[in-house]
């Protein structure tokens, strides 16, 4: 038998909980593809669930880390295309059978073993999914709403008591009042859904419900940060109303309740779903949403409002805000149709579970997910939640060991003292740090380490069990002090151990600095949610808890100002006074003068009423108007309210002239050209560029590279050329020219900051940036070969200030060598894109599709966007946003031709004479380095330029090596006719480039001496420039509102590309195969985990020595 | 267990009318729907009647039940304090004995006319303990029925021991705790209005109604609690039961008598006269 099948389906722990990586390691070849083999097969005959999404990780593992390290497999195959379709439509055991067909039949290699690892991982994922949504299904209490398919079905009767009113009175309003919830252990994530159906004695948590107010803001007292509201209004509608999102909605048609990515009430439209208030069986049923108001109101014209208000608290705080303001909106909906007894006060223990379950339900809906642990804030006090033995007669039995929903125990005072819940609140310090996160992929990296058993992983997950015991513990006798002293070594141990994306250089600053200022007075530090840098805690001697408080807040707006060049920052960091609420979730009914809603509701609401002919008000409506009248004189803080309100109703001045003048500041500094750009927006009106136009001629006749025309350096060079490039190395001929102009829009999806500045990864025991690595390749170099390396970092308008400053700060990381920055001089400004655009890249491009209920989010989203470009104008210039994420660079082709412009390159050689080559590469290359034998062999074959290329995986796109019409050359994925074609390519463009300085001077008509006379080089850029083809891209760019609240839009900006110049005959070009480790590029943080796990970052540490700040 | 004595409830002060109208029975005969309902109970063997009225409706009923054979009984509830309180009301009537309850305004029509009581007394004694008959009914009418949860009696095709019962669940709740083994999906045991109970029935209401801060109570909570307490079952009813009081409730239970009755073939052709007439209106109005 297989001795991975053997590992997988072992009832004792000690050979079930074997590490997969520690077997493979061991393993021969030849042992690790028969092992695949073996699980490929019985994985289809398998019945357990997680004996199969076991067996699919370890293909994935054995694909990803294991096979591509050995010699034996290191083919030439290439992926099918078809198969890659399959994967994208989510099609995974289709796409394995074509990439194992392939596999068969003798095209082992790097790229199939890619392709077949994310097929597996896809499917494991997609497996898990599934039995989730199967569960959430079919707990019982949730399957009648799926089978209600028309109003007829439907008895859901709304409780009388809502709809009794006084004449002239409003419908009294339910009002739901929910606290958050924080986890006081940091379970080691165990709160995920599949570790909990796999492992649930190991799924715990200690988690609290609270209260917040923000401090300082306006001197409240903590309360309940989450709020729902629900009364009866007399049209034939439900209309949903977010206070603090600043938007509301009348909806009349079914359907439109199920359109989540519409609007920003996703989450409302959820809970109402969810809830059962409209059932989901009801989607696409075309019945009238007022047939189902009749059957729950009892009469006609009458309607269900809901709002939702969050008080000040912003989003990414790790406190649940989203799942428990769901389930408060959930609860609210339940009690007001009598699905749970209580109409007010506390729920009782089955019904919070209920309450919990449609949560995980309307999170599934709206496309989101969290943990189990989440919706904890319906619970009051602290609790201890444990996964639960899936036992006969729940949907789980026989399908996985554990419930999906856990057991909340209330601790009792008797059990943690009203004195240690002080003490917890006098010593405790929440803030929110303000970084702008993404902890989507976390969950995976977690679920998925969870599963192979990695060894320091788990280890690092039992150590969190002792952890959570001790914590538990303490909380029993008291000790404040032992809490924080164990949250600190849960965050220094298993939590990195686990993930060891959790922490970041921002939050190691803020420990360090307060660990100075505070010594012993400071406890420790405590992790929340998904990662750091959001919400936090800090615990302190409550002696020092006043003057802690202060200091943070001034610390965390200092470190996040210092690191905002490289760190994504969605707010400005705040601290938040809180206390434990021993309520969870409460409802009250307010009828009479009491039935009010919260001035925000008023602001969004009355305006749009005081518009309207008042005779054509109903009688909620003028009462709504009365009562806020009534409020906004006399009443407590009428003040503020009505000026408020004012504000809102009246015009105010314009405050966006001045953020167009500085744009326009901006771009005139940053050699905006105008003219060009009335040019391309022309050309992309009239649909002369666009995507489809970036394409080549379907006449093109388009070849892989043939192998002879590809020097292979994945196992070294001769010793012949590698002394021919240490001699050059020995004698200062070359420089590295790192290129760190662009936005890495896909590192922070938008978010505008400088990438080479982001301190990504901890390496060699620091967190590093970019640049830093960079640097340090180029110190290791100078010292072997006994010459200092001139390092050019190459910028532009966005990242040109942040990175002197940086360089300055760091003093340049101690680098010795000449260190230049090469400003760039040509900005564009962005465009909102055309729907043609917009459907092609959507539409018309091989595109991931999502599971099913995100697909339709995503849908929806995209129709909202295109609506918004409609309406924003098709291809006119973007300007509603901050001036930097409006402007754009115009492509890497212009960062070498700059070095010739801004005299980087002339004040180089004339320091320099001797100088002769560049190496040039991309900021987030971490392998390239000037490898001597590389260099050799460059020198050698006598090149104007040597292209390094690396062999293609699945997730390399954006063209390769081919023969264009029988020239061999470089092109640009956005240029292929049709993406199939990029598939038929075996090399990828590592975009690192060894460069003939003289020879490149040449092919634009130009020498050493011509550099001093701008004009002429002014000229032979732009002549060449002319000669380089245009591409329209589209990007996403990220606006930034309310309290950390996000959007991405899609803009349109046109770039040139260096890899074109690989198509200029008189431009002499060689191409070399380097290994993966060197070539390959970290485009998304997602990619960190692998590159850490493949021994990438240990690769690269190696190139590497780092100096001192 | 011998079941002599029945209770039925008729004093909701707003239906007081309706244990007065008429209606046509399966033979033919006038009578009032009081009188059928008593006549039901008669033909179950009841000897001893109790009506359970509002103050004062005690000698119009009366009259319409001059032809009883049963001895009839007829108590007021002094205040209006629910269906629950109704029957406990007839505490003193019932004594320590089994008895047949229900409601003043239903009827029931099957194919064997008052068979419908019959059976379940028969239940009953046959089972000695308490029964209600329950009819299977689609989940989107949950919210007008008390509804039962329980199992199958073994080798007793029809019969089920209740767990639990709850007055008018949502279907989240009836999903929890009602499901009912060999039912359709979304389908339960609702009360069909008529049951027999043991006497230990006051205890508990008498407990719920001084429990109950508005001295009302309902009597499926009671229910609920005499399962707890001794041996309950429910009786699947294949016979229809119409309730009078809902719109057109009087009409369609008088349309179901005449069509299973010795009338059926005229009161067939006089519908189909109606329905022929009104296609026709819309022609005869063109041609005019």
């Amino acid at each position: 038998m297989s001795e991975l099948w053997r590992i997988i389906t072992a009832q004792k722990p000690e050979i079930r909980d074997q590490s997969v990586d520690a077997f493979c390691r061991r393993a021969t070849t030849e042992q690790l593809l028969a092992e695949a083999g073996e699980l490929e097969q019985r994985r289809h005959s398998c019945q357990n669930l997680y004996e199969r999404i076991r067996a699919l990780f370890f293909l994935y593992s054995i694909h990803r880390f294991h096979l591509p390290t050995r010699p034996e497999t290191a083919g030439r195959a290439q992926i099918p295309f078809v198969g890659y379709e399959k994967l994208l439509h989510r099609r995974y055991e289709e796409a394995i059978g074509i990439f194992l067909a392939a596999w068969n039949s003798g095209g082992q290699g790097d790229g199939l073993s890619s392709a077949l690892a994310a097929a597996y991982r896809g499917l494991a994922f997609q497996t898990l999914a599934d039995q989730v949504r199967r569960s959430v299904r079919s707990v019982r209490g949730n399957q009648w709403m799926f089978r209600t398919g028309h109003p007829a079905d439907y008895s859901l009767r709304l409780r009388p008591e809502l709809l009794q009113r006084d004449a002239g009175e409003p419908f009294p309003i339910l009002h739901e009042t929910t606290p958050v919830r924080m986890d006081l252990s940091h379970s080691g994530w165990s709160d995920i859904f599949f570790l909990g159906m796999d492992l649930p004695e190991w799924a715990r948590v200690l988690n609290v419900s609270i209260d917040l107010a923000v401090r300082g803001s306006d001197g409240t007292a903590p309360k309940p940060p989450v709020e729902a509201y629900l009364r009866v209004i007399d049209r034939p509608v439900i209309r949903l109303v977010s206070v603090d999102l600043d938007v509301s909605a009348e909806i009349g048609d079914l359907q439109e309740l199920f359109d989540f990515g519409r609007d920003y009430l996703g989450l409302l439209k959820a809970a109402v779903i969810a809830s059962g208030l409209v059932p989901p069986g009801l989607e696409s049923s075309g019945q009238p949403l007022a047939h189902l108001l009749r059957e729950l109101l009892g009469q006609d014209g009458l309607g269900i409002e809901i709002v939702s208000h969050v008080n000040g608290i912003p989003k990414g705080s790790r406190l649940a805000v989203s799942t428990n303001l769901l389930a408060s909106l959930i609860s609210v909906c339940m009690r007001a149709t009598r699905q749970v007894t209580s109409l007010t006060g506390e729920l009782t223990e089955p019904e919070r579970r209920l309450v919990a379950a449609r949560a995980i339900l309307g999170e599934w809906l709206g496309g989101s997910g969290g943990g189990w642990q989440d919706s904890g804030g319906v619970w009051p006090g602290i609790k201890l939640i444990e996964g639960v033995r899936a036992a006969e007669g729940d949907a789980e039995f026989g399908i996985s060991r554990g419930r999906l929903l856990p057991n909340h125990r209330i601790l009792p005072h008797s059990e943690v003292s009203e004195e240690t819940r002080q003490k917890l609140q006098d010593s405790l310090v929440l803030v929110h740090g303000g970084m702008a996160q993404d902890v989507g992929p976390i969950l995976e990296m977690v679920t998925e380490r969870y599963l192979l058993r990695s060894e320091a992983e788990w280890a690092g997950r039992k150590q969190a069990c002792k952890i959570l015991d001790e914590i538990v513990a303490d909380l029993r006798s008291g000790d404040v002090r032992a809490i924080g002293g164990a949250t600190q070594r849960n965050f220094d141990g298993p939590i990195q151990s686990i993930i060891p994306w959790a922490s970041n250089l921002y939050t190691e600053t803020l420990i360090e600095e307060v660990r100075k200022t505070f010594g012993q007075a400071f406890w420790g530090f405590w992790m929340l949610g998904g990662m750091s840098g959001g919400g936090m805690g800090f615990i302190f001697d409550p002696k020092r808890k006043r003057e802690a408080q202060e200091h943070l807040g001034v610390l965390m707006r200092e470190v996040s100002h210092r690191l905002a060049g490289g760190v994504p920052f969605a707010m400005q960091p705040v601290v938040y006074d809180f206390s434990i609420n021993e309520h969870g979730t409460y409802a009250e009914l307010l009828t009479g003068n009491s039935a009010k809603l919260p001035d925000g509701y008023y602001n969004l609401i009355l305006p749009a009423l005081l518009r309207r002919d008042q005779r054509s008000l109903s009688s909620s409506e003028r009462s709504d108007l009365e009562r806020f009248s009534s409020a906004c004189h006399g009443e407590q803080g009428a003040e503020v309210r009505t000026q408020n309100f004012l504000d809102r109703l009246l015009p105010q001045g314009n405050g966006g002239n001045e953020r167009q003048e500085s744009l326009d500041s901006l771009l005139a500094k940053n050699g905006f050209d105008p003219i060009q750009h009335e040019r391309i927006q022309a050309a992309l009106r009239a649909g002369r560029i666009g995507l489809a136009q970036n394409r080549l001629p379907d006449s093109t006749i388009i070849e892989d590279a043939p192998p002879e025309q590809v020097r292979d350096a994945r196992h070294g060079v001769d010793a012949r050329l590698r002394k021919i490039g240490e001699e050059a190395l020995a004698s200062g001929t070359v420089a590295v020219v790192t290129l760190a102009g662009g936005a890495g829009s896909r590192w922070t999806r938008g978010a505008g900051v400088v990438k080479a500045l982001s301190p990504f990864c901890r390496l060699a025991g620091r967190h590093r940036t970019f640049l830093e690595v960079h640097l340090a390749k180029s110190r290791r170099t100078s010292r072997i070969y006994g010459a200092q390396v001139p390092h050019v970092i190459t910028t532009s308008y966005l990242t040109h200030e942040p990175t002197e400053q940086h360089l300055q700060r760091v003093s340049s990381y101690g680098y010795q060598g000449p260190l230049h920055l090469s400003l760039g001089r040509a900005v564009g400004l962005r465009l909102v894109p055309t729907v043609r655009d917009l459907r092609f890249a959507w539409e018309e491009t091989a595109q991931q599709v999502l599971d099913a209920q995100a697909q339709k989010v995503r849908e929806s989203t995209r129709a909202a966007l295109i609506e918004w470009a409609q309406r924003a104008g098709e291809g006119s210039s973007y300007t509603d946003n901050l001036p930097h994420q409006c402007m754009h660079p115009v492509g890497h082709w212009y960062e070498v031709p700059n070095l010739f412009r801004n005299g980087v390159l002339k004040s180089l050689l004339d320091s320099r004479p001797g100088l002769r080559y560049l190496m040039v590469h991309n900021v987030d290359t971490m392998g390239a380095d000037l490898e001597p034998g590389i260099l050799g062999y460059h020198i050698d074959s006598g090149a104007a330029m040597t292209v390094e290329v690396i062999t293609r995986r699945i997730e390399d796109h954006g063209g390769g090596l081919a023969r264009l019409n029988g020239h061999l050359r470089l092109v640009e994925g956005m240029a292929l006719p049709s993406e199939e074609i990029e598939f038929q390519l075996s090399y990828y463009n590592s975009n690192t480039f060894w460069i003939d300085i003289d020879a490149l001077l040449r092919a634009f008509g130009l020498d050493r001496a011509s550099l001093s006379d701008s004009e002429r080089v002014a000229a032979a850029v732009r002549s060449v420039a002319s000669r380089m083809p245009t591409y329209v891209t589209i990007k996403d760019v990220k606006k930034r509102w309310g309290k950390g609240q996000e959007d991405v839009f899609p803009v349109a900006q046109f770039e040139k590309l260096w890899v074109d110049m690989t198509a200029l005959p008189e431009l002499a070009c060689e191409y070399v195969v380097v290994p993966r480790m060197r070539g390959q590029q970290l485009k998304e943080p997602a990619q960190l985990d692998g590159w850490l796990r493949d021994g990438s970052a240990a690769f690269v540490t190696g190139l590497c020595e780092f100096g001192t700040e | 267990m011998r079941i002599r004595k029945a209770v039925i409830t008729a004093a909701g002060k707003d239906q007081r009318n309706l244990p007065m109208q008429t209606l046509f029975d399966q033979q033919g005969v006038e009578r009032s729907v009081l009188s059928m309902v008593v006549r039901e109970a008669a033909g179950a063997g009841i000897e001893d009647i109790c009506i359970v009225v509002y103050p004062g409706d005690q000698e119009p009923y009366a009259k319409l039940l001059a032809d009883t054979t049963a001895r009839l009984r007829f108590v007021a509830q002094a205040e209006p304090r629910g269906y629950a309180h109704a029957v406990f009301c007839a505490r003193e009537f019932v004594g320590n004995e089994p008895f047949l309850h229900f409601v003043g305004d239903h009827l029931y029509v099957g194919a064997e006319s008052g068979a419908c009581a019959r059976r379940l007394v028969e239940a009953a004694t046959a089972e000695d303990c308490a029964v209600s008959a329950v009819q299977v009914t689609r989940e989107s009418l949950l919210h007008l029925y008390g509804t039962v949860g329980g199992q199958q009696l073994f080798g007793k095709r029809g019969f089920y021991r209740v767990d639990t019962v709850l007055e008018k669940p949502t279907p989240t709740a009836a999903e929890q705790h009602l499901i009912v083994p060999g039912l359709r999906s979304g389908q339960y045991l609702c009360f069909h209005g008529m049951h027999v109970l043991t006497p230990a029935i006051f205890d508990i209401l008498s407990a719920l109604l001084a429990e109950s801060p508005n001295g009302r109570a309902s009597l499926s909570s009671a229910l609920a609690e005499l399962a707890r307490r001794e041996q309950y079952l429910a009786m699947i009813q294949s016979s229809q039961r119409f309730d009078v009081g809902v719109k057109y409730g009087l009409f369609t239970a008088q349309l179901a008598l005449a069509l299973s009755g010795e009338d059926r073939a005229e009161v067939l052709t006089q519908l189909v006269n109606i329905l022929a007439a009104r296609e026709m209106l819309p022609e005869q109005g063109a041609a005019d």
